[in-house]
């Protein structure tokens, strides 16, 4: 007896190529953002589904926030290279010293949001009509409102209130000079998905994602990795702990769990059983009530 | 395959389900109580706010803020757009289009219900079936989801009463015997208590019937899709240049209904050229069949000028081909329809114009009459246009094929969509 029912897997699976080819089809000049964090891995993993045996039909972009774990740039480059693709990097750091961005100063100083600055001049740059992206909709509240197709105005910016509807399986993606689109082919993918199809699939991983001895401070609950951008405050002090991270973003801003996790089956057992959102260690989360949304507004993913 | 079975979790059934109600129904309370009841609420979002509830001065923790991220939308305690929720149990992965209830967005509702198997509709008890209710169940019904459940909620503001609960599923029951409605069910519930939400209410022993969370596990989707009709419409083709895969020449795309196989004689519209599929590479790699919704991509056996808008299909099986189409559109633009003017038409992936020649009736959807003397279609109004586009589109009937019989009509000035259209 054959089957012809997809599980919830395969059938997100079959969604987000579907969305990727589209783009693919629709725009002249896509990119694909990519951070080095599980979902962008998940996306360039789906995108070579997509057009394989032919090579991507887009660039990776790479948001260089100069403050990266080590540990993501050597794994953006490996798999640069398996897969064949062109990579484009945009630095914030080039953004900081041509007076585009002014670094934020103080112990909680973080570059995510002038990330936004560095994004937006490097599409135009290259003059990219549409960005793909790892956005889940499960992340944030803000983000449970966004569409596939993220219509953004010359300035990048997302009107939430004014958004174009979309209807079945057809995207609109017509747009006037200058314009562009911010593209989530993981919309309907929650945490516990993109880590079970990581285990479905046997997709490799950074390392950071596992359980490892790491020096960190503890602050306000958020454990922070050590690095030249962490300074301590009165009071903290570095301590060694069994921990891996459930998001991989800047290392100024990106909250470590203490976790004995080795596997992907132990990191899906201990989802399972987490009791906060991955985003609650993200500190770029934590400073108003609609951060998430404010952010979005001015360009950000 | 193997390790599929190793991990159950792995292998859960997806179902999309949209909500709809009236303002101050309770369909955000109802949201909260299965997040919560299926424990994917996590401690962060609760502490967030359980804080942003009592700065605004609320009793209770209000759940609605769960789902309402926006800003405005928590500022005025409104819900603005569609939010899209998730959860999980052992059985099912499920995506909420959680849909506003105001009547100015009745075009979000339509949003939510044109990629759902089921709706969830809410009746206050104390008010019982209002215009909203009629709308949204003539919605459901138009956009075809085969699965309605009515939940009468706030039973424990009317003392759990049946008389009243039977009282409001006989007076839908009477207004959707004029629906096409393949499945529609009742379930008295309180979102607020959770009863007969989750477990089974202690105060309603005269219902005899199922939860809604074991009807939203157990209620049968696998036969949704279509397929039997076999619809391939070509998304991409691809072609790599590059030595080791010259000749090779790939068409992507997402089966929109049927089920090819390798071997089988298809036919390609428009060019009408008959071959056979050499090659069927799936997600998981080369497969001897492949199903809607699957996306693949097909190597034919002949070399045929093949690219995107065309469409794969049997040959002793072909959709409708024609220019002229009637369709039952709702309106989603503050700009009225303009008889006579261009659109861009946008049909699984094709793009075309087309000309609005005709308004036939619009709908007076709290009764269903046919408006033949009301040709002004404005925003959230439901009619029934003539359309002619400027090539042969290749489509099924609405009703037979819900991806093949629709089509969105773009405004050319602004790119808005303006219009959402099943064909009929």
């Amino acid at each position: 007896m054959q089957s012809y029912n997809l599980n919830h897997l395969r059938e997100l699976e079959a969604e987000s190529i579907f969305i990727i080819r589209e783009v693919a089809a629709q725009f002249e000049r896509p990119v694909l953002l990519f951070s080095g964090g599980k979902d962008s891995i998940v996306m360039s993993h789906l995108a070579v589904k997509a057009f394989r045996p032919a090579k991507l039909p887009f660039p990776l972009l790479h948001i260089d926030t100069g403050h990266n774990f080590p540990e993501t740039i050597e794994f953006r480059d490996g798999l640069v290279e398996k897969i064949g693709a062109r990579l484009v990097v945009g630095s914030v750091q080039e953004s900081i010293d041509s007076g585009r961005a002014t670094e934020e100063t103080g112990p909680n100083a973080s570059r995510n949001i002038i990330q936004t600055v560095t994004l937006l001049d490097t599409m135009e740059k290259y003059s990219f009509d549409a960005a793909l992206g790892g956005g889940r909709r499960d992340e944030e509240k803000a983000r449970a409102k966004e569409r596939f197709f993220s219509h953004r105005d010359s300035f990048g910016q997302w009107d939430p209130k004014n958004q174009r509807p979309e209807l079945w399986n057809l995207f609109n993606g017509r747009k006037i000079q200058g314009e562009h689109f911010r593209v989530f082919p993981l919309s309907n993918w929650t945490e516990m998905d993109v880590w079970q199809y990581i285990l479905l699939e046997q997709i490799e991983i950074p390392s950071l994602y596992f359980a490892h001895q790491r020096e960190c401070v503890n602050r306000k609950g958020v454990w922070l990795a050590k690095s030249d951008y962490i300074q301590l405050l009165d009071g903290e002090k570095w301590e060694t702990k069994q921990i891996r991270f459930r998001t991989i973003g800047d290392m100024s801003c990106t909250g470590a769990t203490i976790s004995d996790a080795t596997t992907i089956e132990d990191i899906i057992k201990e989802v399972a059983a987490a009791r906060s959102t991955e985003r609650g260690t993200r500190a770029d989360d934590k400073r108003s009530e609609t951060a998430m949304e404010d952010r979005k507004k001015e360009g950000y993913f | 395959m193997s390790k599929i079975k190793d991990n159950g979790y792995l292998d859960m059934e997806l179902l999309r389900f949209t909500t709809a109600g009236s303002v101050d129904d309770g369909k955000s309370t109802l949201i909260g109580r299965l997040l919560y009841d299926s424990k994917s609420i996590f401690e962060d979002q609760l502490e967030s706010i359980q804080i942003s509830s009592i700065n605004r001065g609320f009793e209770h923790v209000n759940l609605a803020l769960l789902t309402d991220g926006l800003r405005a939308e928590r500022d005025q305690g409104i819900t603005i757009d569609v939010a899209y929720r998730y959860f999980a149990t052992p059985k099912r992965k499920f995506i909420i289009a959680d849909t506003p209830g105001h009547v100015q967005y009745t075009r979000n509702m339509v949003t939510g219900a044109s990629t759902a198997n089921l709706a969830i509709i809410l009746v206050d008890s104390r008010k019982g079936i209002v215009e909203q209710t009629k709308r949204h169940a003539f919605i459901a019904s138009l956009l075809g989801i085969p699965h309605i459940i009515i939940c009468v909620n706030k039973m424990d503001l009317i003392d759990y009463s049946e008389s009243v609960f039977e009282k409001i599923k006989s007076d839908l029951q009477g207004f959707a015997s004029k629906l096409h409605i393949r499945d529609m069910q009742f379930i008295p519930i309180s979102a607020l208590h959770g009863d007969n939400v989750v477990d089974k209410s202690k105060n309603m022993p005269w219902y005899g019937g199922p939860t809604l969370m074991y009807l939203l596990e157990t209620i049968h989707i696998g036969s949704d899709l279509n397929l039997i009709d076999c619809r391939f419409p070509v998304q991409y083709v691809i072609r790599p240049q590059s030595d080791k895969y010259h000749d090779y020449r790939g068409y992507a795309g997402r089966i929109a209904g049927g089920v090819f196989r390798t071997g089988d004689k298809v036919m390609v519209l428009p060019s009408g050229f008959t071959t056979y599929i050499k090659e069927i590479d799936g997600a998981e790699g080369k497969v001897d069949y492949a199903f809607a919704p699957m996306s693949v991509t097909m190597r034919l056996e002949n070399e045929l000028d093949v690219s995107r808008g065309d469409m794969i299909v049997r040959e002793n099986n072909v959709p409708e081909v024609s220019q002229d189409i009637d369709i039952m559109v709702c309106w989603m633009s503050p700009k009225k329809i303009n008889v006579n003017g261009k659109y861009a038409i946008k049909h699984t992936t094709r793009d075309a114009r087309c000309i609005v020649k005709n308004v036939l009736y619009k709908i007076n959807i709290n009764t269903l009459h046919r408006l033949q003397d009301d040709k002004e279609v404005g925003m959230n109004d439901i009619a029934r246009i003539s359309l002619r586009t400027t090539q042969p589109f290749f489509f099924d009937k609405y009703k037979l094929n819900r991806i093949t019989g629709s089509v969105i009509l773009i405004d050319e000035a602004t790119n808005d969509t303006v219009g959402a259209g099943m064909i009929l």
